[in-house]
Formats: structure tokens, C-alpha cells, sequence
């Protein structure tokens, strides 16, 4: 059961309440995935893109603790007008102060909610088959982070099917 | 982090009514066992027991009226075999680490579930760093003990066997007569422990008549005050002490007695078991209220544990399919409900309830798993109002939730 003491901020609180740019988009010019439904934390960004490369509109899902929903809910309000340039600087850390900061074992869901982000964004240029200067060809902090927690899900999920088989 | 905190409770404001079901994790302590504690404080019996004085025979006096009141409770023979520790936490590590040091050189097994409290499981980690081999049996998916696995466990070298009478976070009322038997068969000298803590005051469970060597019992989880429990240890079993310092009259736990609360744990005893098949069929009702009510009113649910009398007459375990479990507390306590989750939301570790996984809930059920406990203190309208804001909390984290997991 779940003991670990959350004192979340109350810019979390409002954020879980009413929470902004929240539902699917449908026509938005990329969507990405980050987390899964396994390891208890998932977010859907959804970004509008015009022709300038600035972000319109970015709206997101999460499945997943209030302060997933708390991050991603400010990631959208934050890159909305952006250039996608500046978008891809944005940090887990700055989300993280800009909530009134989160609990050591949620830095998790600020990270996951900039890959997300950054995701898409790799995502809008791989599809456009352009790569700007700006634009790592390594994955950053975040992305890896995202996808090592995806990957632990994967190896417990088999672990466990592993044991029901003996 | 506390001005967060003050914050988060300030949103708090203006409950219309309030309904604490956490009894798992903290209970309330009613009004008749605070009162029963109180003089204990500060108007008698506040010496050390094993003192020549009369502040210190009177706390002897309570010491033991406590525990002869709570052997008939337990249902075993003379007061001795009732020791009072600080908890369950602390009963357990007791039974397990006084057991092990009892029988060092006579083998080298441990025998527990994959389901039982971390107090168990931790400590039987623990000691395989010490050259002890730990086998956990398997559970069915409503949480019964494999008792084929079980037989095939026990041996000439297994020293103990420490299984759970009524699991904890699901409810399953195990089969603890069954156990123990097919242990003894295997090895008559293999010492048999139960942790009894969520048996005791909600079922039938009698030490002698089942016939365990240790049991362990905890008090806030019969709303009794935290701080206090109690290992029962048969006649003839002994067991190391884990503690060395001054002892009084717990023989396996130094230091000064805490009068008040062994009076309190006593008193809550007392209330549990006056009225006990009127209390008990109180908290099946509630409990089968509520448990209905939620597969009424809200879709994609799924009951962790069995049903019916099979069942311990307080638990709710449910899952609700894309809500997750953290996200649910916090949003029910915004309204007055007070539950706690078996997701892994609050852990890096990303696992779930290892209850959960054990009865092969998929990790996705498990997040969103909601345990409650009902007491003799709730009414029926304390479920009216927790099916009043249970629905709409759903539906809302749900919405967030939208179209990113797809059953």
C-alpha cells in the first residue's frame, strides 16, 4: 500500500482539480506516448504545429498520479505559442520548480511528461524528414529516462509470467 | 514540505461528512478505549510494574488483568503465553527472528506465502543473508495458500512456518487448521506462527483450538491505540528475545511497559468480543454494501480477493480499470473518503501491491486497486455517501485518464 508521505504542492492540487488542455486532440499534427498503463504512469501529448514550426495548441491524457496530471497539464499551458526550438529546451527540473517542486518519487513523472514533449517533437521532425541543427541525435536525459521506465515495466511483466510458469 | 502540506489540508475545508476506511494503515481509537486508557496516564498505575510501590503494583496489576482478560480472548490457556510488544511489526520480527536464534543448528528453512505483511516478508529476506532458504508458497487468484505446495515445502531442516490467518489486504480467510496439520505431519518440530492480525476480533479464530505455537495480534487494527501488540507463544515453545536491556514482566521484551496502552489494547479486545456475531455480521453488511453498491454504479471493476463467508467481514479490495489508485485517494479525500492504494505510484520501483501481483492481477489492476475496511463504528449512510463520491471520482479521473489506456 501506498505509505510514502506526498506533501504535494498546491499548485499540484490545482492542477489535479482543473487540470488544463486536458483530452485528445483530433487534429493534431503529432501525437507521442510516454509510460505505460504497467508501470502505473502513461501520458498522450497531442501537439498542433503550423507551418512556422510554432506549437498552436498542445493538449495531453494521463493515466496516472496527481502529479502526472499536475506536470503534464503545465507542459501544454507552457510550450503553447512556442517555437518548437524552445519547446525542446524546456527541462524536467524547470516543470519541476514551476509546480511548486514534487517529491523525490514523483521526479519520475515531471521526467516523463518532458519526454512525452520531446518525443513528439523528434516524432514531428522524423515524420517532416528534416532534422534541424538544434535537434540531438542521441536521445536526452529525459527520453532515456522514459524509456528505461517503460523497459523495467517490460522486464518485471516478464518476470512475473515467468514465475506463474513455474 | 509541512506548508504543503497545511495547504493540501486546507482543501479540505467545508466536508460535508467524513468517512475513514484506512483501518489497514491507522485506525481511529473510539471514545470508551480512550477513556478506559486515560487515568492510566496520570491518576494510578503509572510506575514500572516490577517496582516495590504502590503506583508500581497497580500498573503490575493492570499489566495483568490486561493480559488475562485478553488470553480468554485469544482463546489460550494461562496469561504467561500473551506477550505484549510494541506492534505487529514488532511481534512478527520477534516470532520469525526469535525462532531462528532458538533453533540455530536445526535447520536452515523458512516456510511463508508470497501474500503475507512486509513485517514477514522483509525479515525472512533478511535472514537468507544469514544462510537461512526461504520458500514463499504460491496463492490461488482469490489469495488461498497452495497447500499441495505447502507439503511439498516442509521438511526435516524447515524450523518454521509463518502464514497469515486472514490475509491482510484481500481478505482471504486462509485455512490455517489445514496448514498447520500438513506442517505438523511433514515435521512435528517445526514451530508454526500465524500472523493473526486481521483475523482477531473479525472471525472465529482461537488459538488452542487451532493449535498454533505463535500468533501475533495488533491493536489498532481492532481500534484499539497504535503503539501495542501482542505475540502469543504456546506453552512449552520458546524463543530467543531480539531485544537486551531491563526486563520487566514481558519476559521477551525489555523495557518499561506502557501501561495505558496495554489497557487500551485489553479494552478494545473487550468491545471487539462483546457482541462479537453482532459486530461481525454488522461489518458484512456494510462490507457486502458496499462491495454491490460500486459493482452497480460503476463499470470495469473487479473484486480483488474471494466473496462471502470466505471473506474477512471488513475488507473491500477493489480495482477500478483505468483510474489510477493514487490519483483516487487524493481525489476521495478531497471529499471526506479516507482509503489507501495498492498502486506503485508512490515507489520508484514501479511494482505494485505484492499481495496483488500474487493473485495475478495484471500490474494495470493492480494501480488501480482501492482497499477499505469497514468497523462496527459505521453506519449505513457512511456507505450511502462513500457510493455517493466514489462514482463521480471515477468517472472524473477517468476522463483524464481518456483515450491513453484502452481496455
Amino acid at each position: 500500500m501506498s505509505r510514502a508521505p506526498l506533501p504535494y504542492s498546491q499548485k499540484i492540487l490545482e492542477l489535479f482539480r482543473n487540470p488544463k488542455n486536458l483530452g485528445k486532440m483530433e487534429d493534431a499534427t503529432v501525437s507521442a506516448v510516454a509510460g505505460n498503463p504497467q508501470c502505473g504512469d502513461m501520458i498522450t501529448f497531442y501537439l498542433k504545429i503550423n507551418d512556422h514550426d510554432i506549437i498552436e495548441r498542445a493538449s495531453f491524457e494521463s493515466y496516472g498520479c496527481a502529479a502526472n496530471i499536475a506536470t503534464s497539464s503545465i507542459v501544454t499551458e507552457k510550450v503553447r505559442g512556442m517555437k518548437l526550438e524552445d519547446a525542446w529546451k524546456i527541462t524536467w527540473k524547470s516543470i519541476a520548480e514551476e509546480v511548486g517542486g514534487l517529491p523525490a518519487v514523483k521526479f519520475h513523472c515531471g521526467i516523463l511528461a518532458v519526454g512525452a514533449l520531446r518525443r513528439a517533437i523528434r516524432t514531428y521532425y522524423k515524420n517532416k524528414q528534416t532534422t534541424p541543427e538544434w535537434l540531438s541525435k542521441d536521445l536526452t536525459f529525459e527520453e532515456k529516462q522514459a524509456l528505461e521506465e517503460e523497459e523495467l515495466a517490460k522486464i518485471l511483466e516478464k518476470k512475473m509470467k515467468m514465475a506463474e510458469e513455474k | 514540505m509541512v506548508e504543503n502540506v497545511r495547504e493540501l489540508l486546507k482543501a479540505h475545508e467545508g466536508l460535508r461528512r467524513e468517512v475513514y476506511l484506512d483501518i489497514e494503515n491507522s485506525s481511529f481509537v473510539p471514545a470508551e478505549v480512550v477513556e478506559a486508557m486515560l487515568p492510566y496516564f496520570n491518576q494510578r498505575a503509572y510506575g514500572n510494574p516490577t517496582l516495590t510501590h504502590k503506583p508500581g503494583w497497580e500498573a503490575y496489576e493492570a499489566i495483568m488483568d490486561s493480559a488475562q482478560k485478553m488470553a480468554g480472548y485469544i482463546g489460550c490457556k494461562n496469561l504467561e503465553e500473551v506477550n505484549f510488544t510494541p506492534g505487529e511489526t514488532e511481534a512478527n520480527n520477534l516470532a520469525l527472528l526469535g525462532t531462528t536464534l532458538q533453533m540455530r543448528g536445526k535447520g536452515k528453512k523458512i516456510v511463508i506465502s508470497e501474500v503475507e505483511p512486509l513485517s514477514i516478508i522483509h525479515v525472512a529476506e533478511m535472514l537468507t543473508r544469514y544462510g537461512f532458504t526461504v520458500t514463499k508458497i504460491p496463492v490461488d487468484p482469490e489469495g488461498f495458500i497452495k497447500l499441495e505446495k505447502l507439503k511439498e515445502a516442509v521438511d526435516s531442516e524447515t524450523v518454521l512456518v509463518s502464514l497469515s490467518a486472514v490475509n491482510h489486504e484481500i481478505g482471504t480467510i486462509q485455512p490455517i487448521k489445514e496448514a498447520l496439520k500438513i506442517v505438523k505431519d511433514k515435521n512435528p518440530n517445526t514451530i508454526f506462527h500465524t500472523d493473526a492480525s486481521d483475523a482477531y476480533g473479525k472471525t472465529p479464530f482461537k488459538v488452542r483450538e487451532i493449535g498454533v505455537d505463535m500468533a501475533t495480534i495488533s491493536s489498532y487494527k481492532i481500534l484499539g491505540p497504535r503503539g501495542i501488540g501482542a505475540l502469543y507463544v504456546r506453552e512449552g515453545i520458546n524463543i530467543e528475545r531480539i531485544l537486551e536491556g531491563q526486563i520487566g514482566t514481558q519476559k521477551l521484551w525489555p523495557g518499561v511497559e506502557n501501561t495505558p496502552l496495554i489497557v487500551g489494547f485489553a479494552k478494545a479486545s473487550e468491545l471487539a468480543f462483546q457482541n462479537f456475531e453482532e459486530n461481525v455480521r454488522h461489518m458484512q453488511r456494510l462490507r457486502d454494501k458496499l462491495i454491490n453498491g460500486i459493482f452497480e454504479k460503476i463499470t470495469e471493476v473487479r473484486l480483488n480477493g474471494p466473496k462471502g463467508e470466505k471473506r474477512a467481514p471488513d475488507n473491500a479490495n477493489i480495482s477500478f480499470l483505468r483510474c489510477e489508485g493514487e490519483a483516487l485517494t487524493i481525489e476521495l479525500s478531497l471529499n471526506g473518503v479516507y482509503v489507501s492504494s495498492g498502486s506503485a505510484c508512490t515507489r520508484r520501483l514501479l511494482q505494485p501491491s505484492h499481495v496483488l501481483t500474487a493473485i495475478r492481477r495484471k500490474f494495470e489492476e493492480a494501480h488501480g486497486s482501492i482497499l477499505m475496511k469497514v468497523t462496527r463504528y459505521h453506519t449505513e449512510e457512511d456507505i450511502d455517501y462513500v457510493l455517493e463520491v466514489l462514482p463521480k471520482a471515477v468517472e472524473r479521473l477517468r476522463g483524464i485518464t481518456g483515450t491513453t489506456v484502452v481496455e
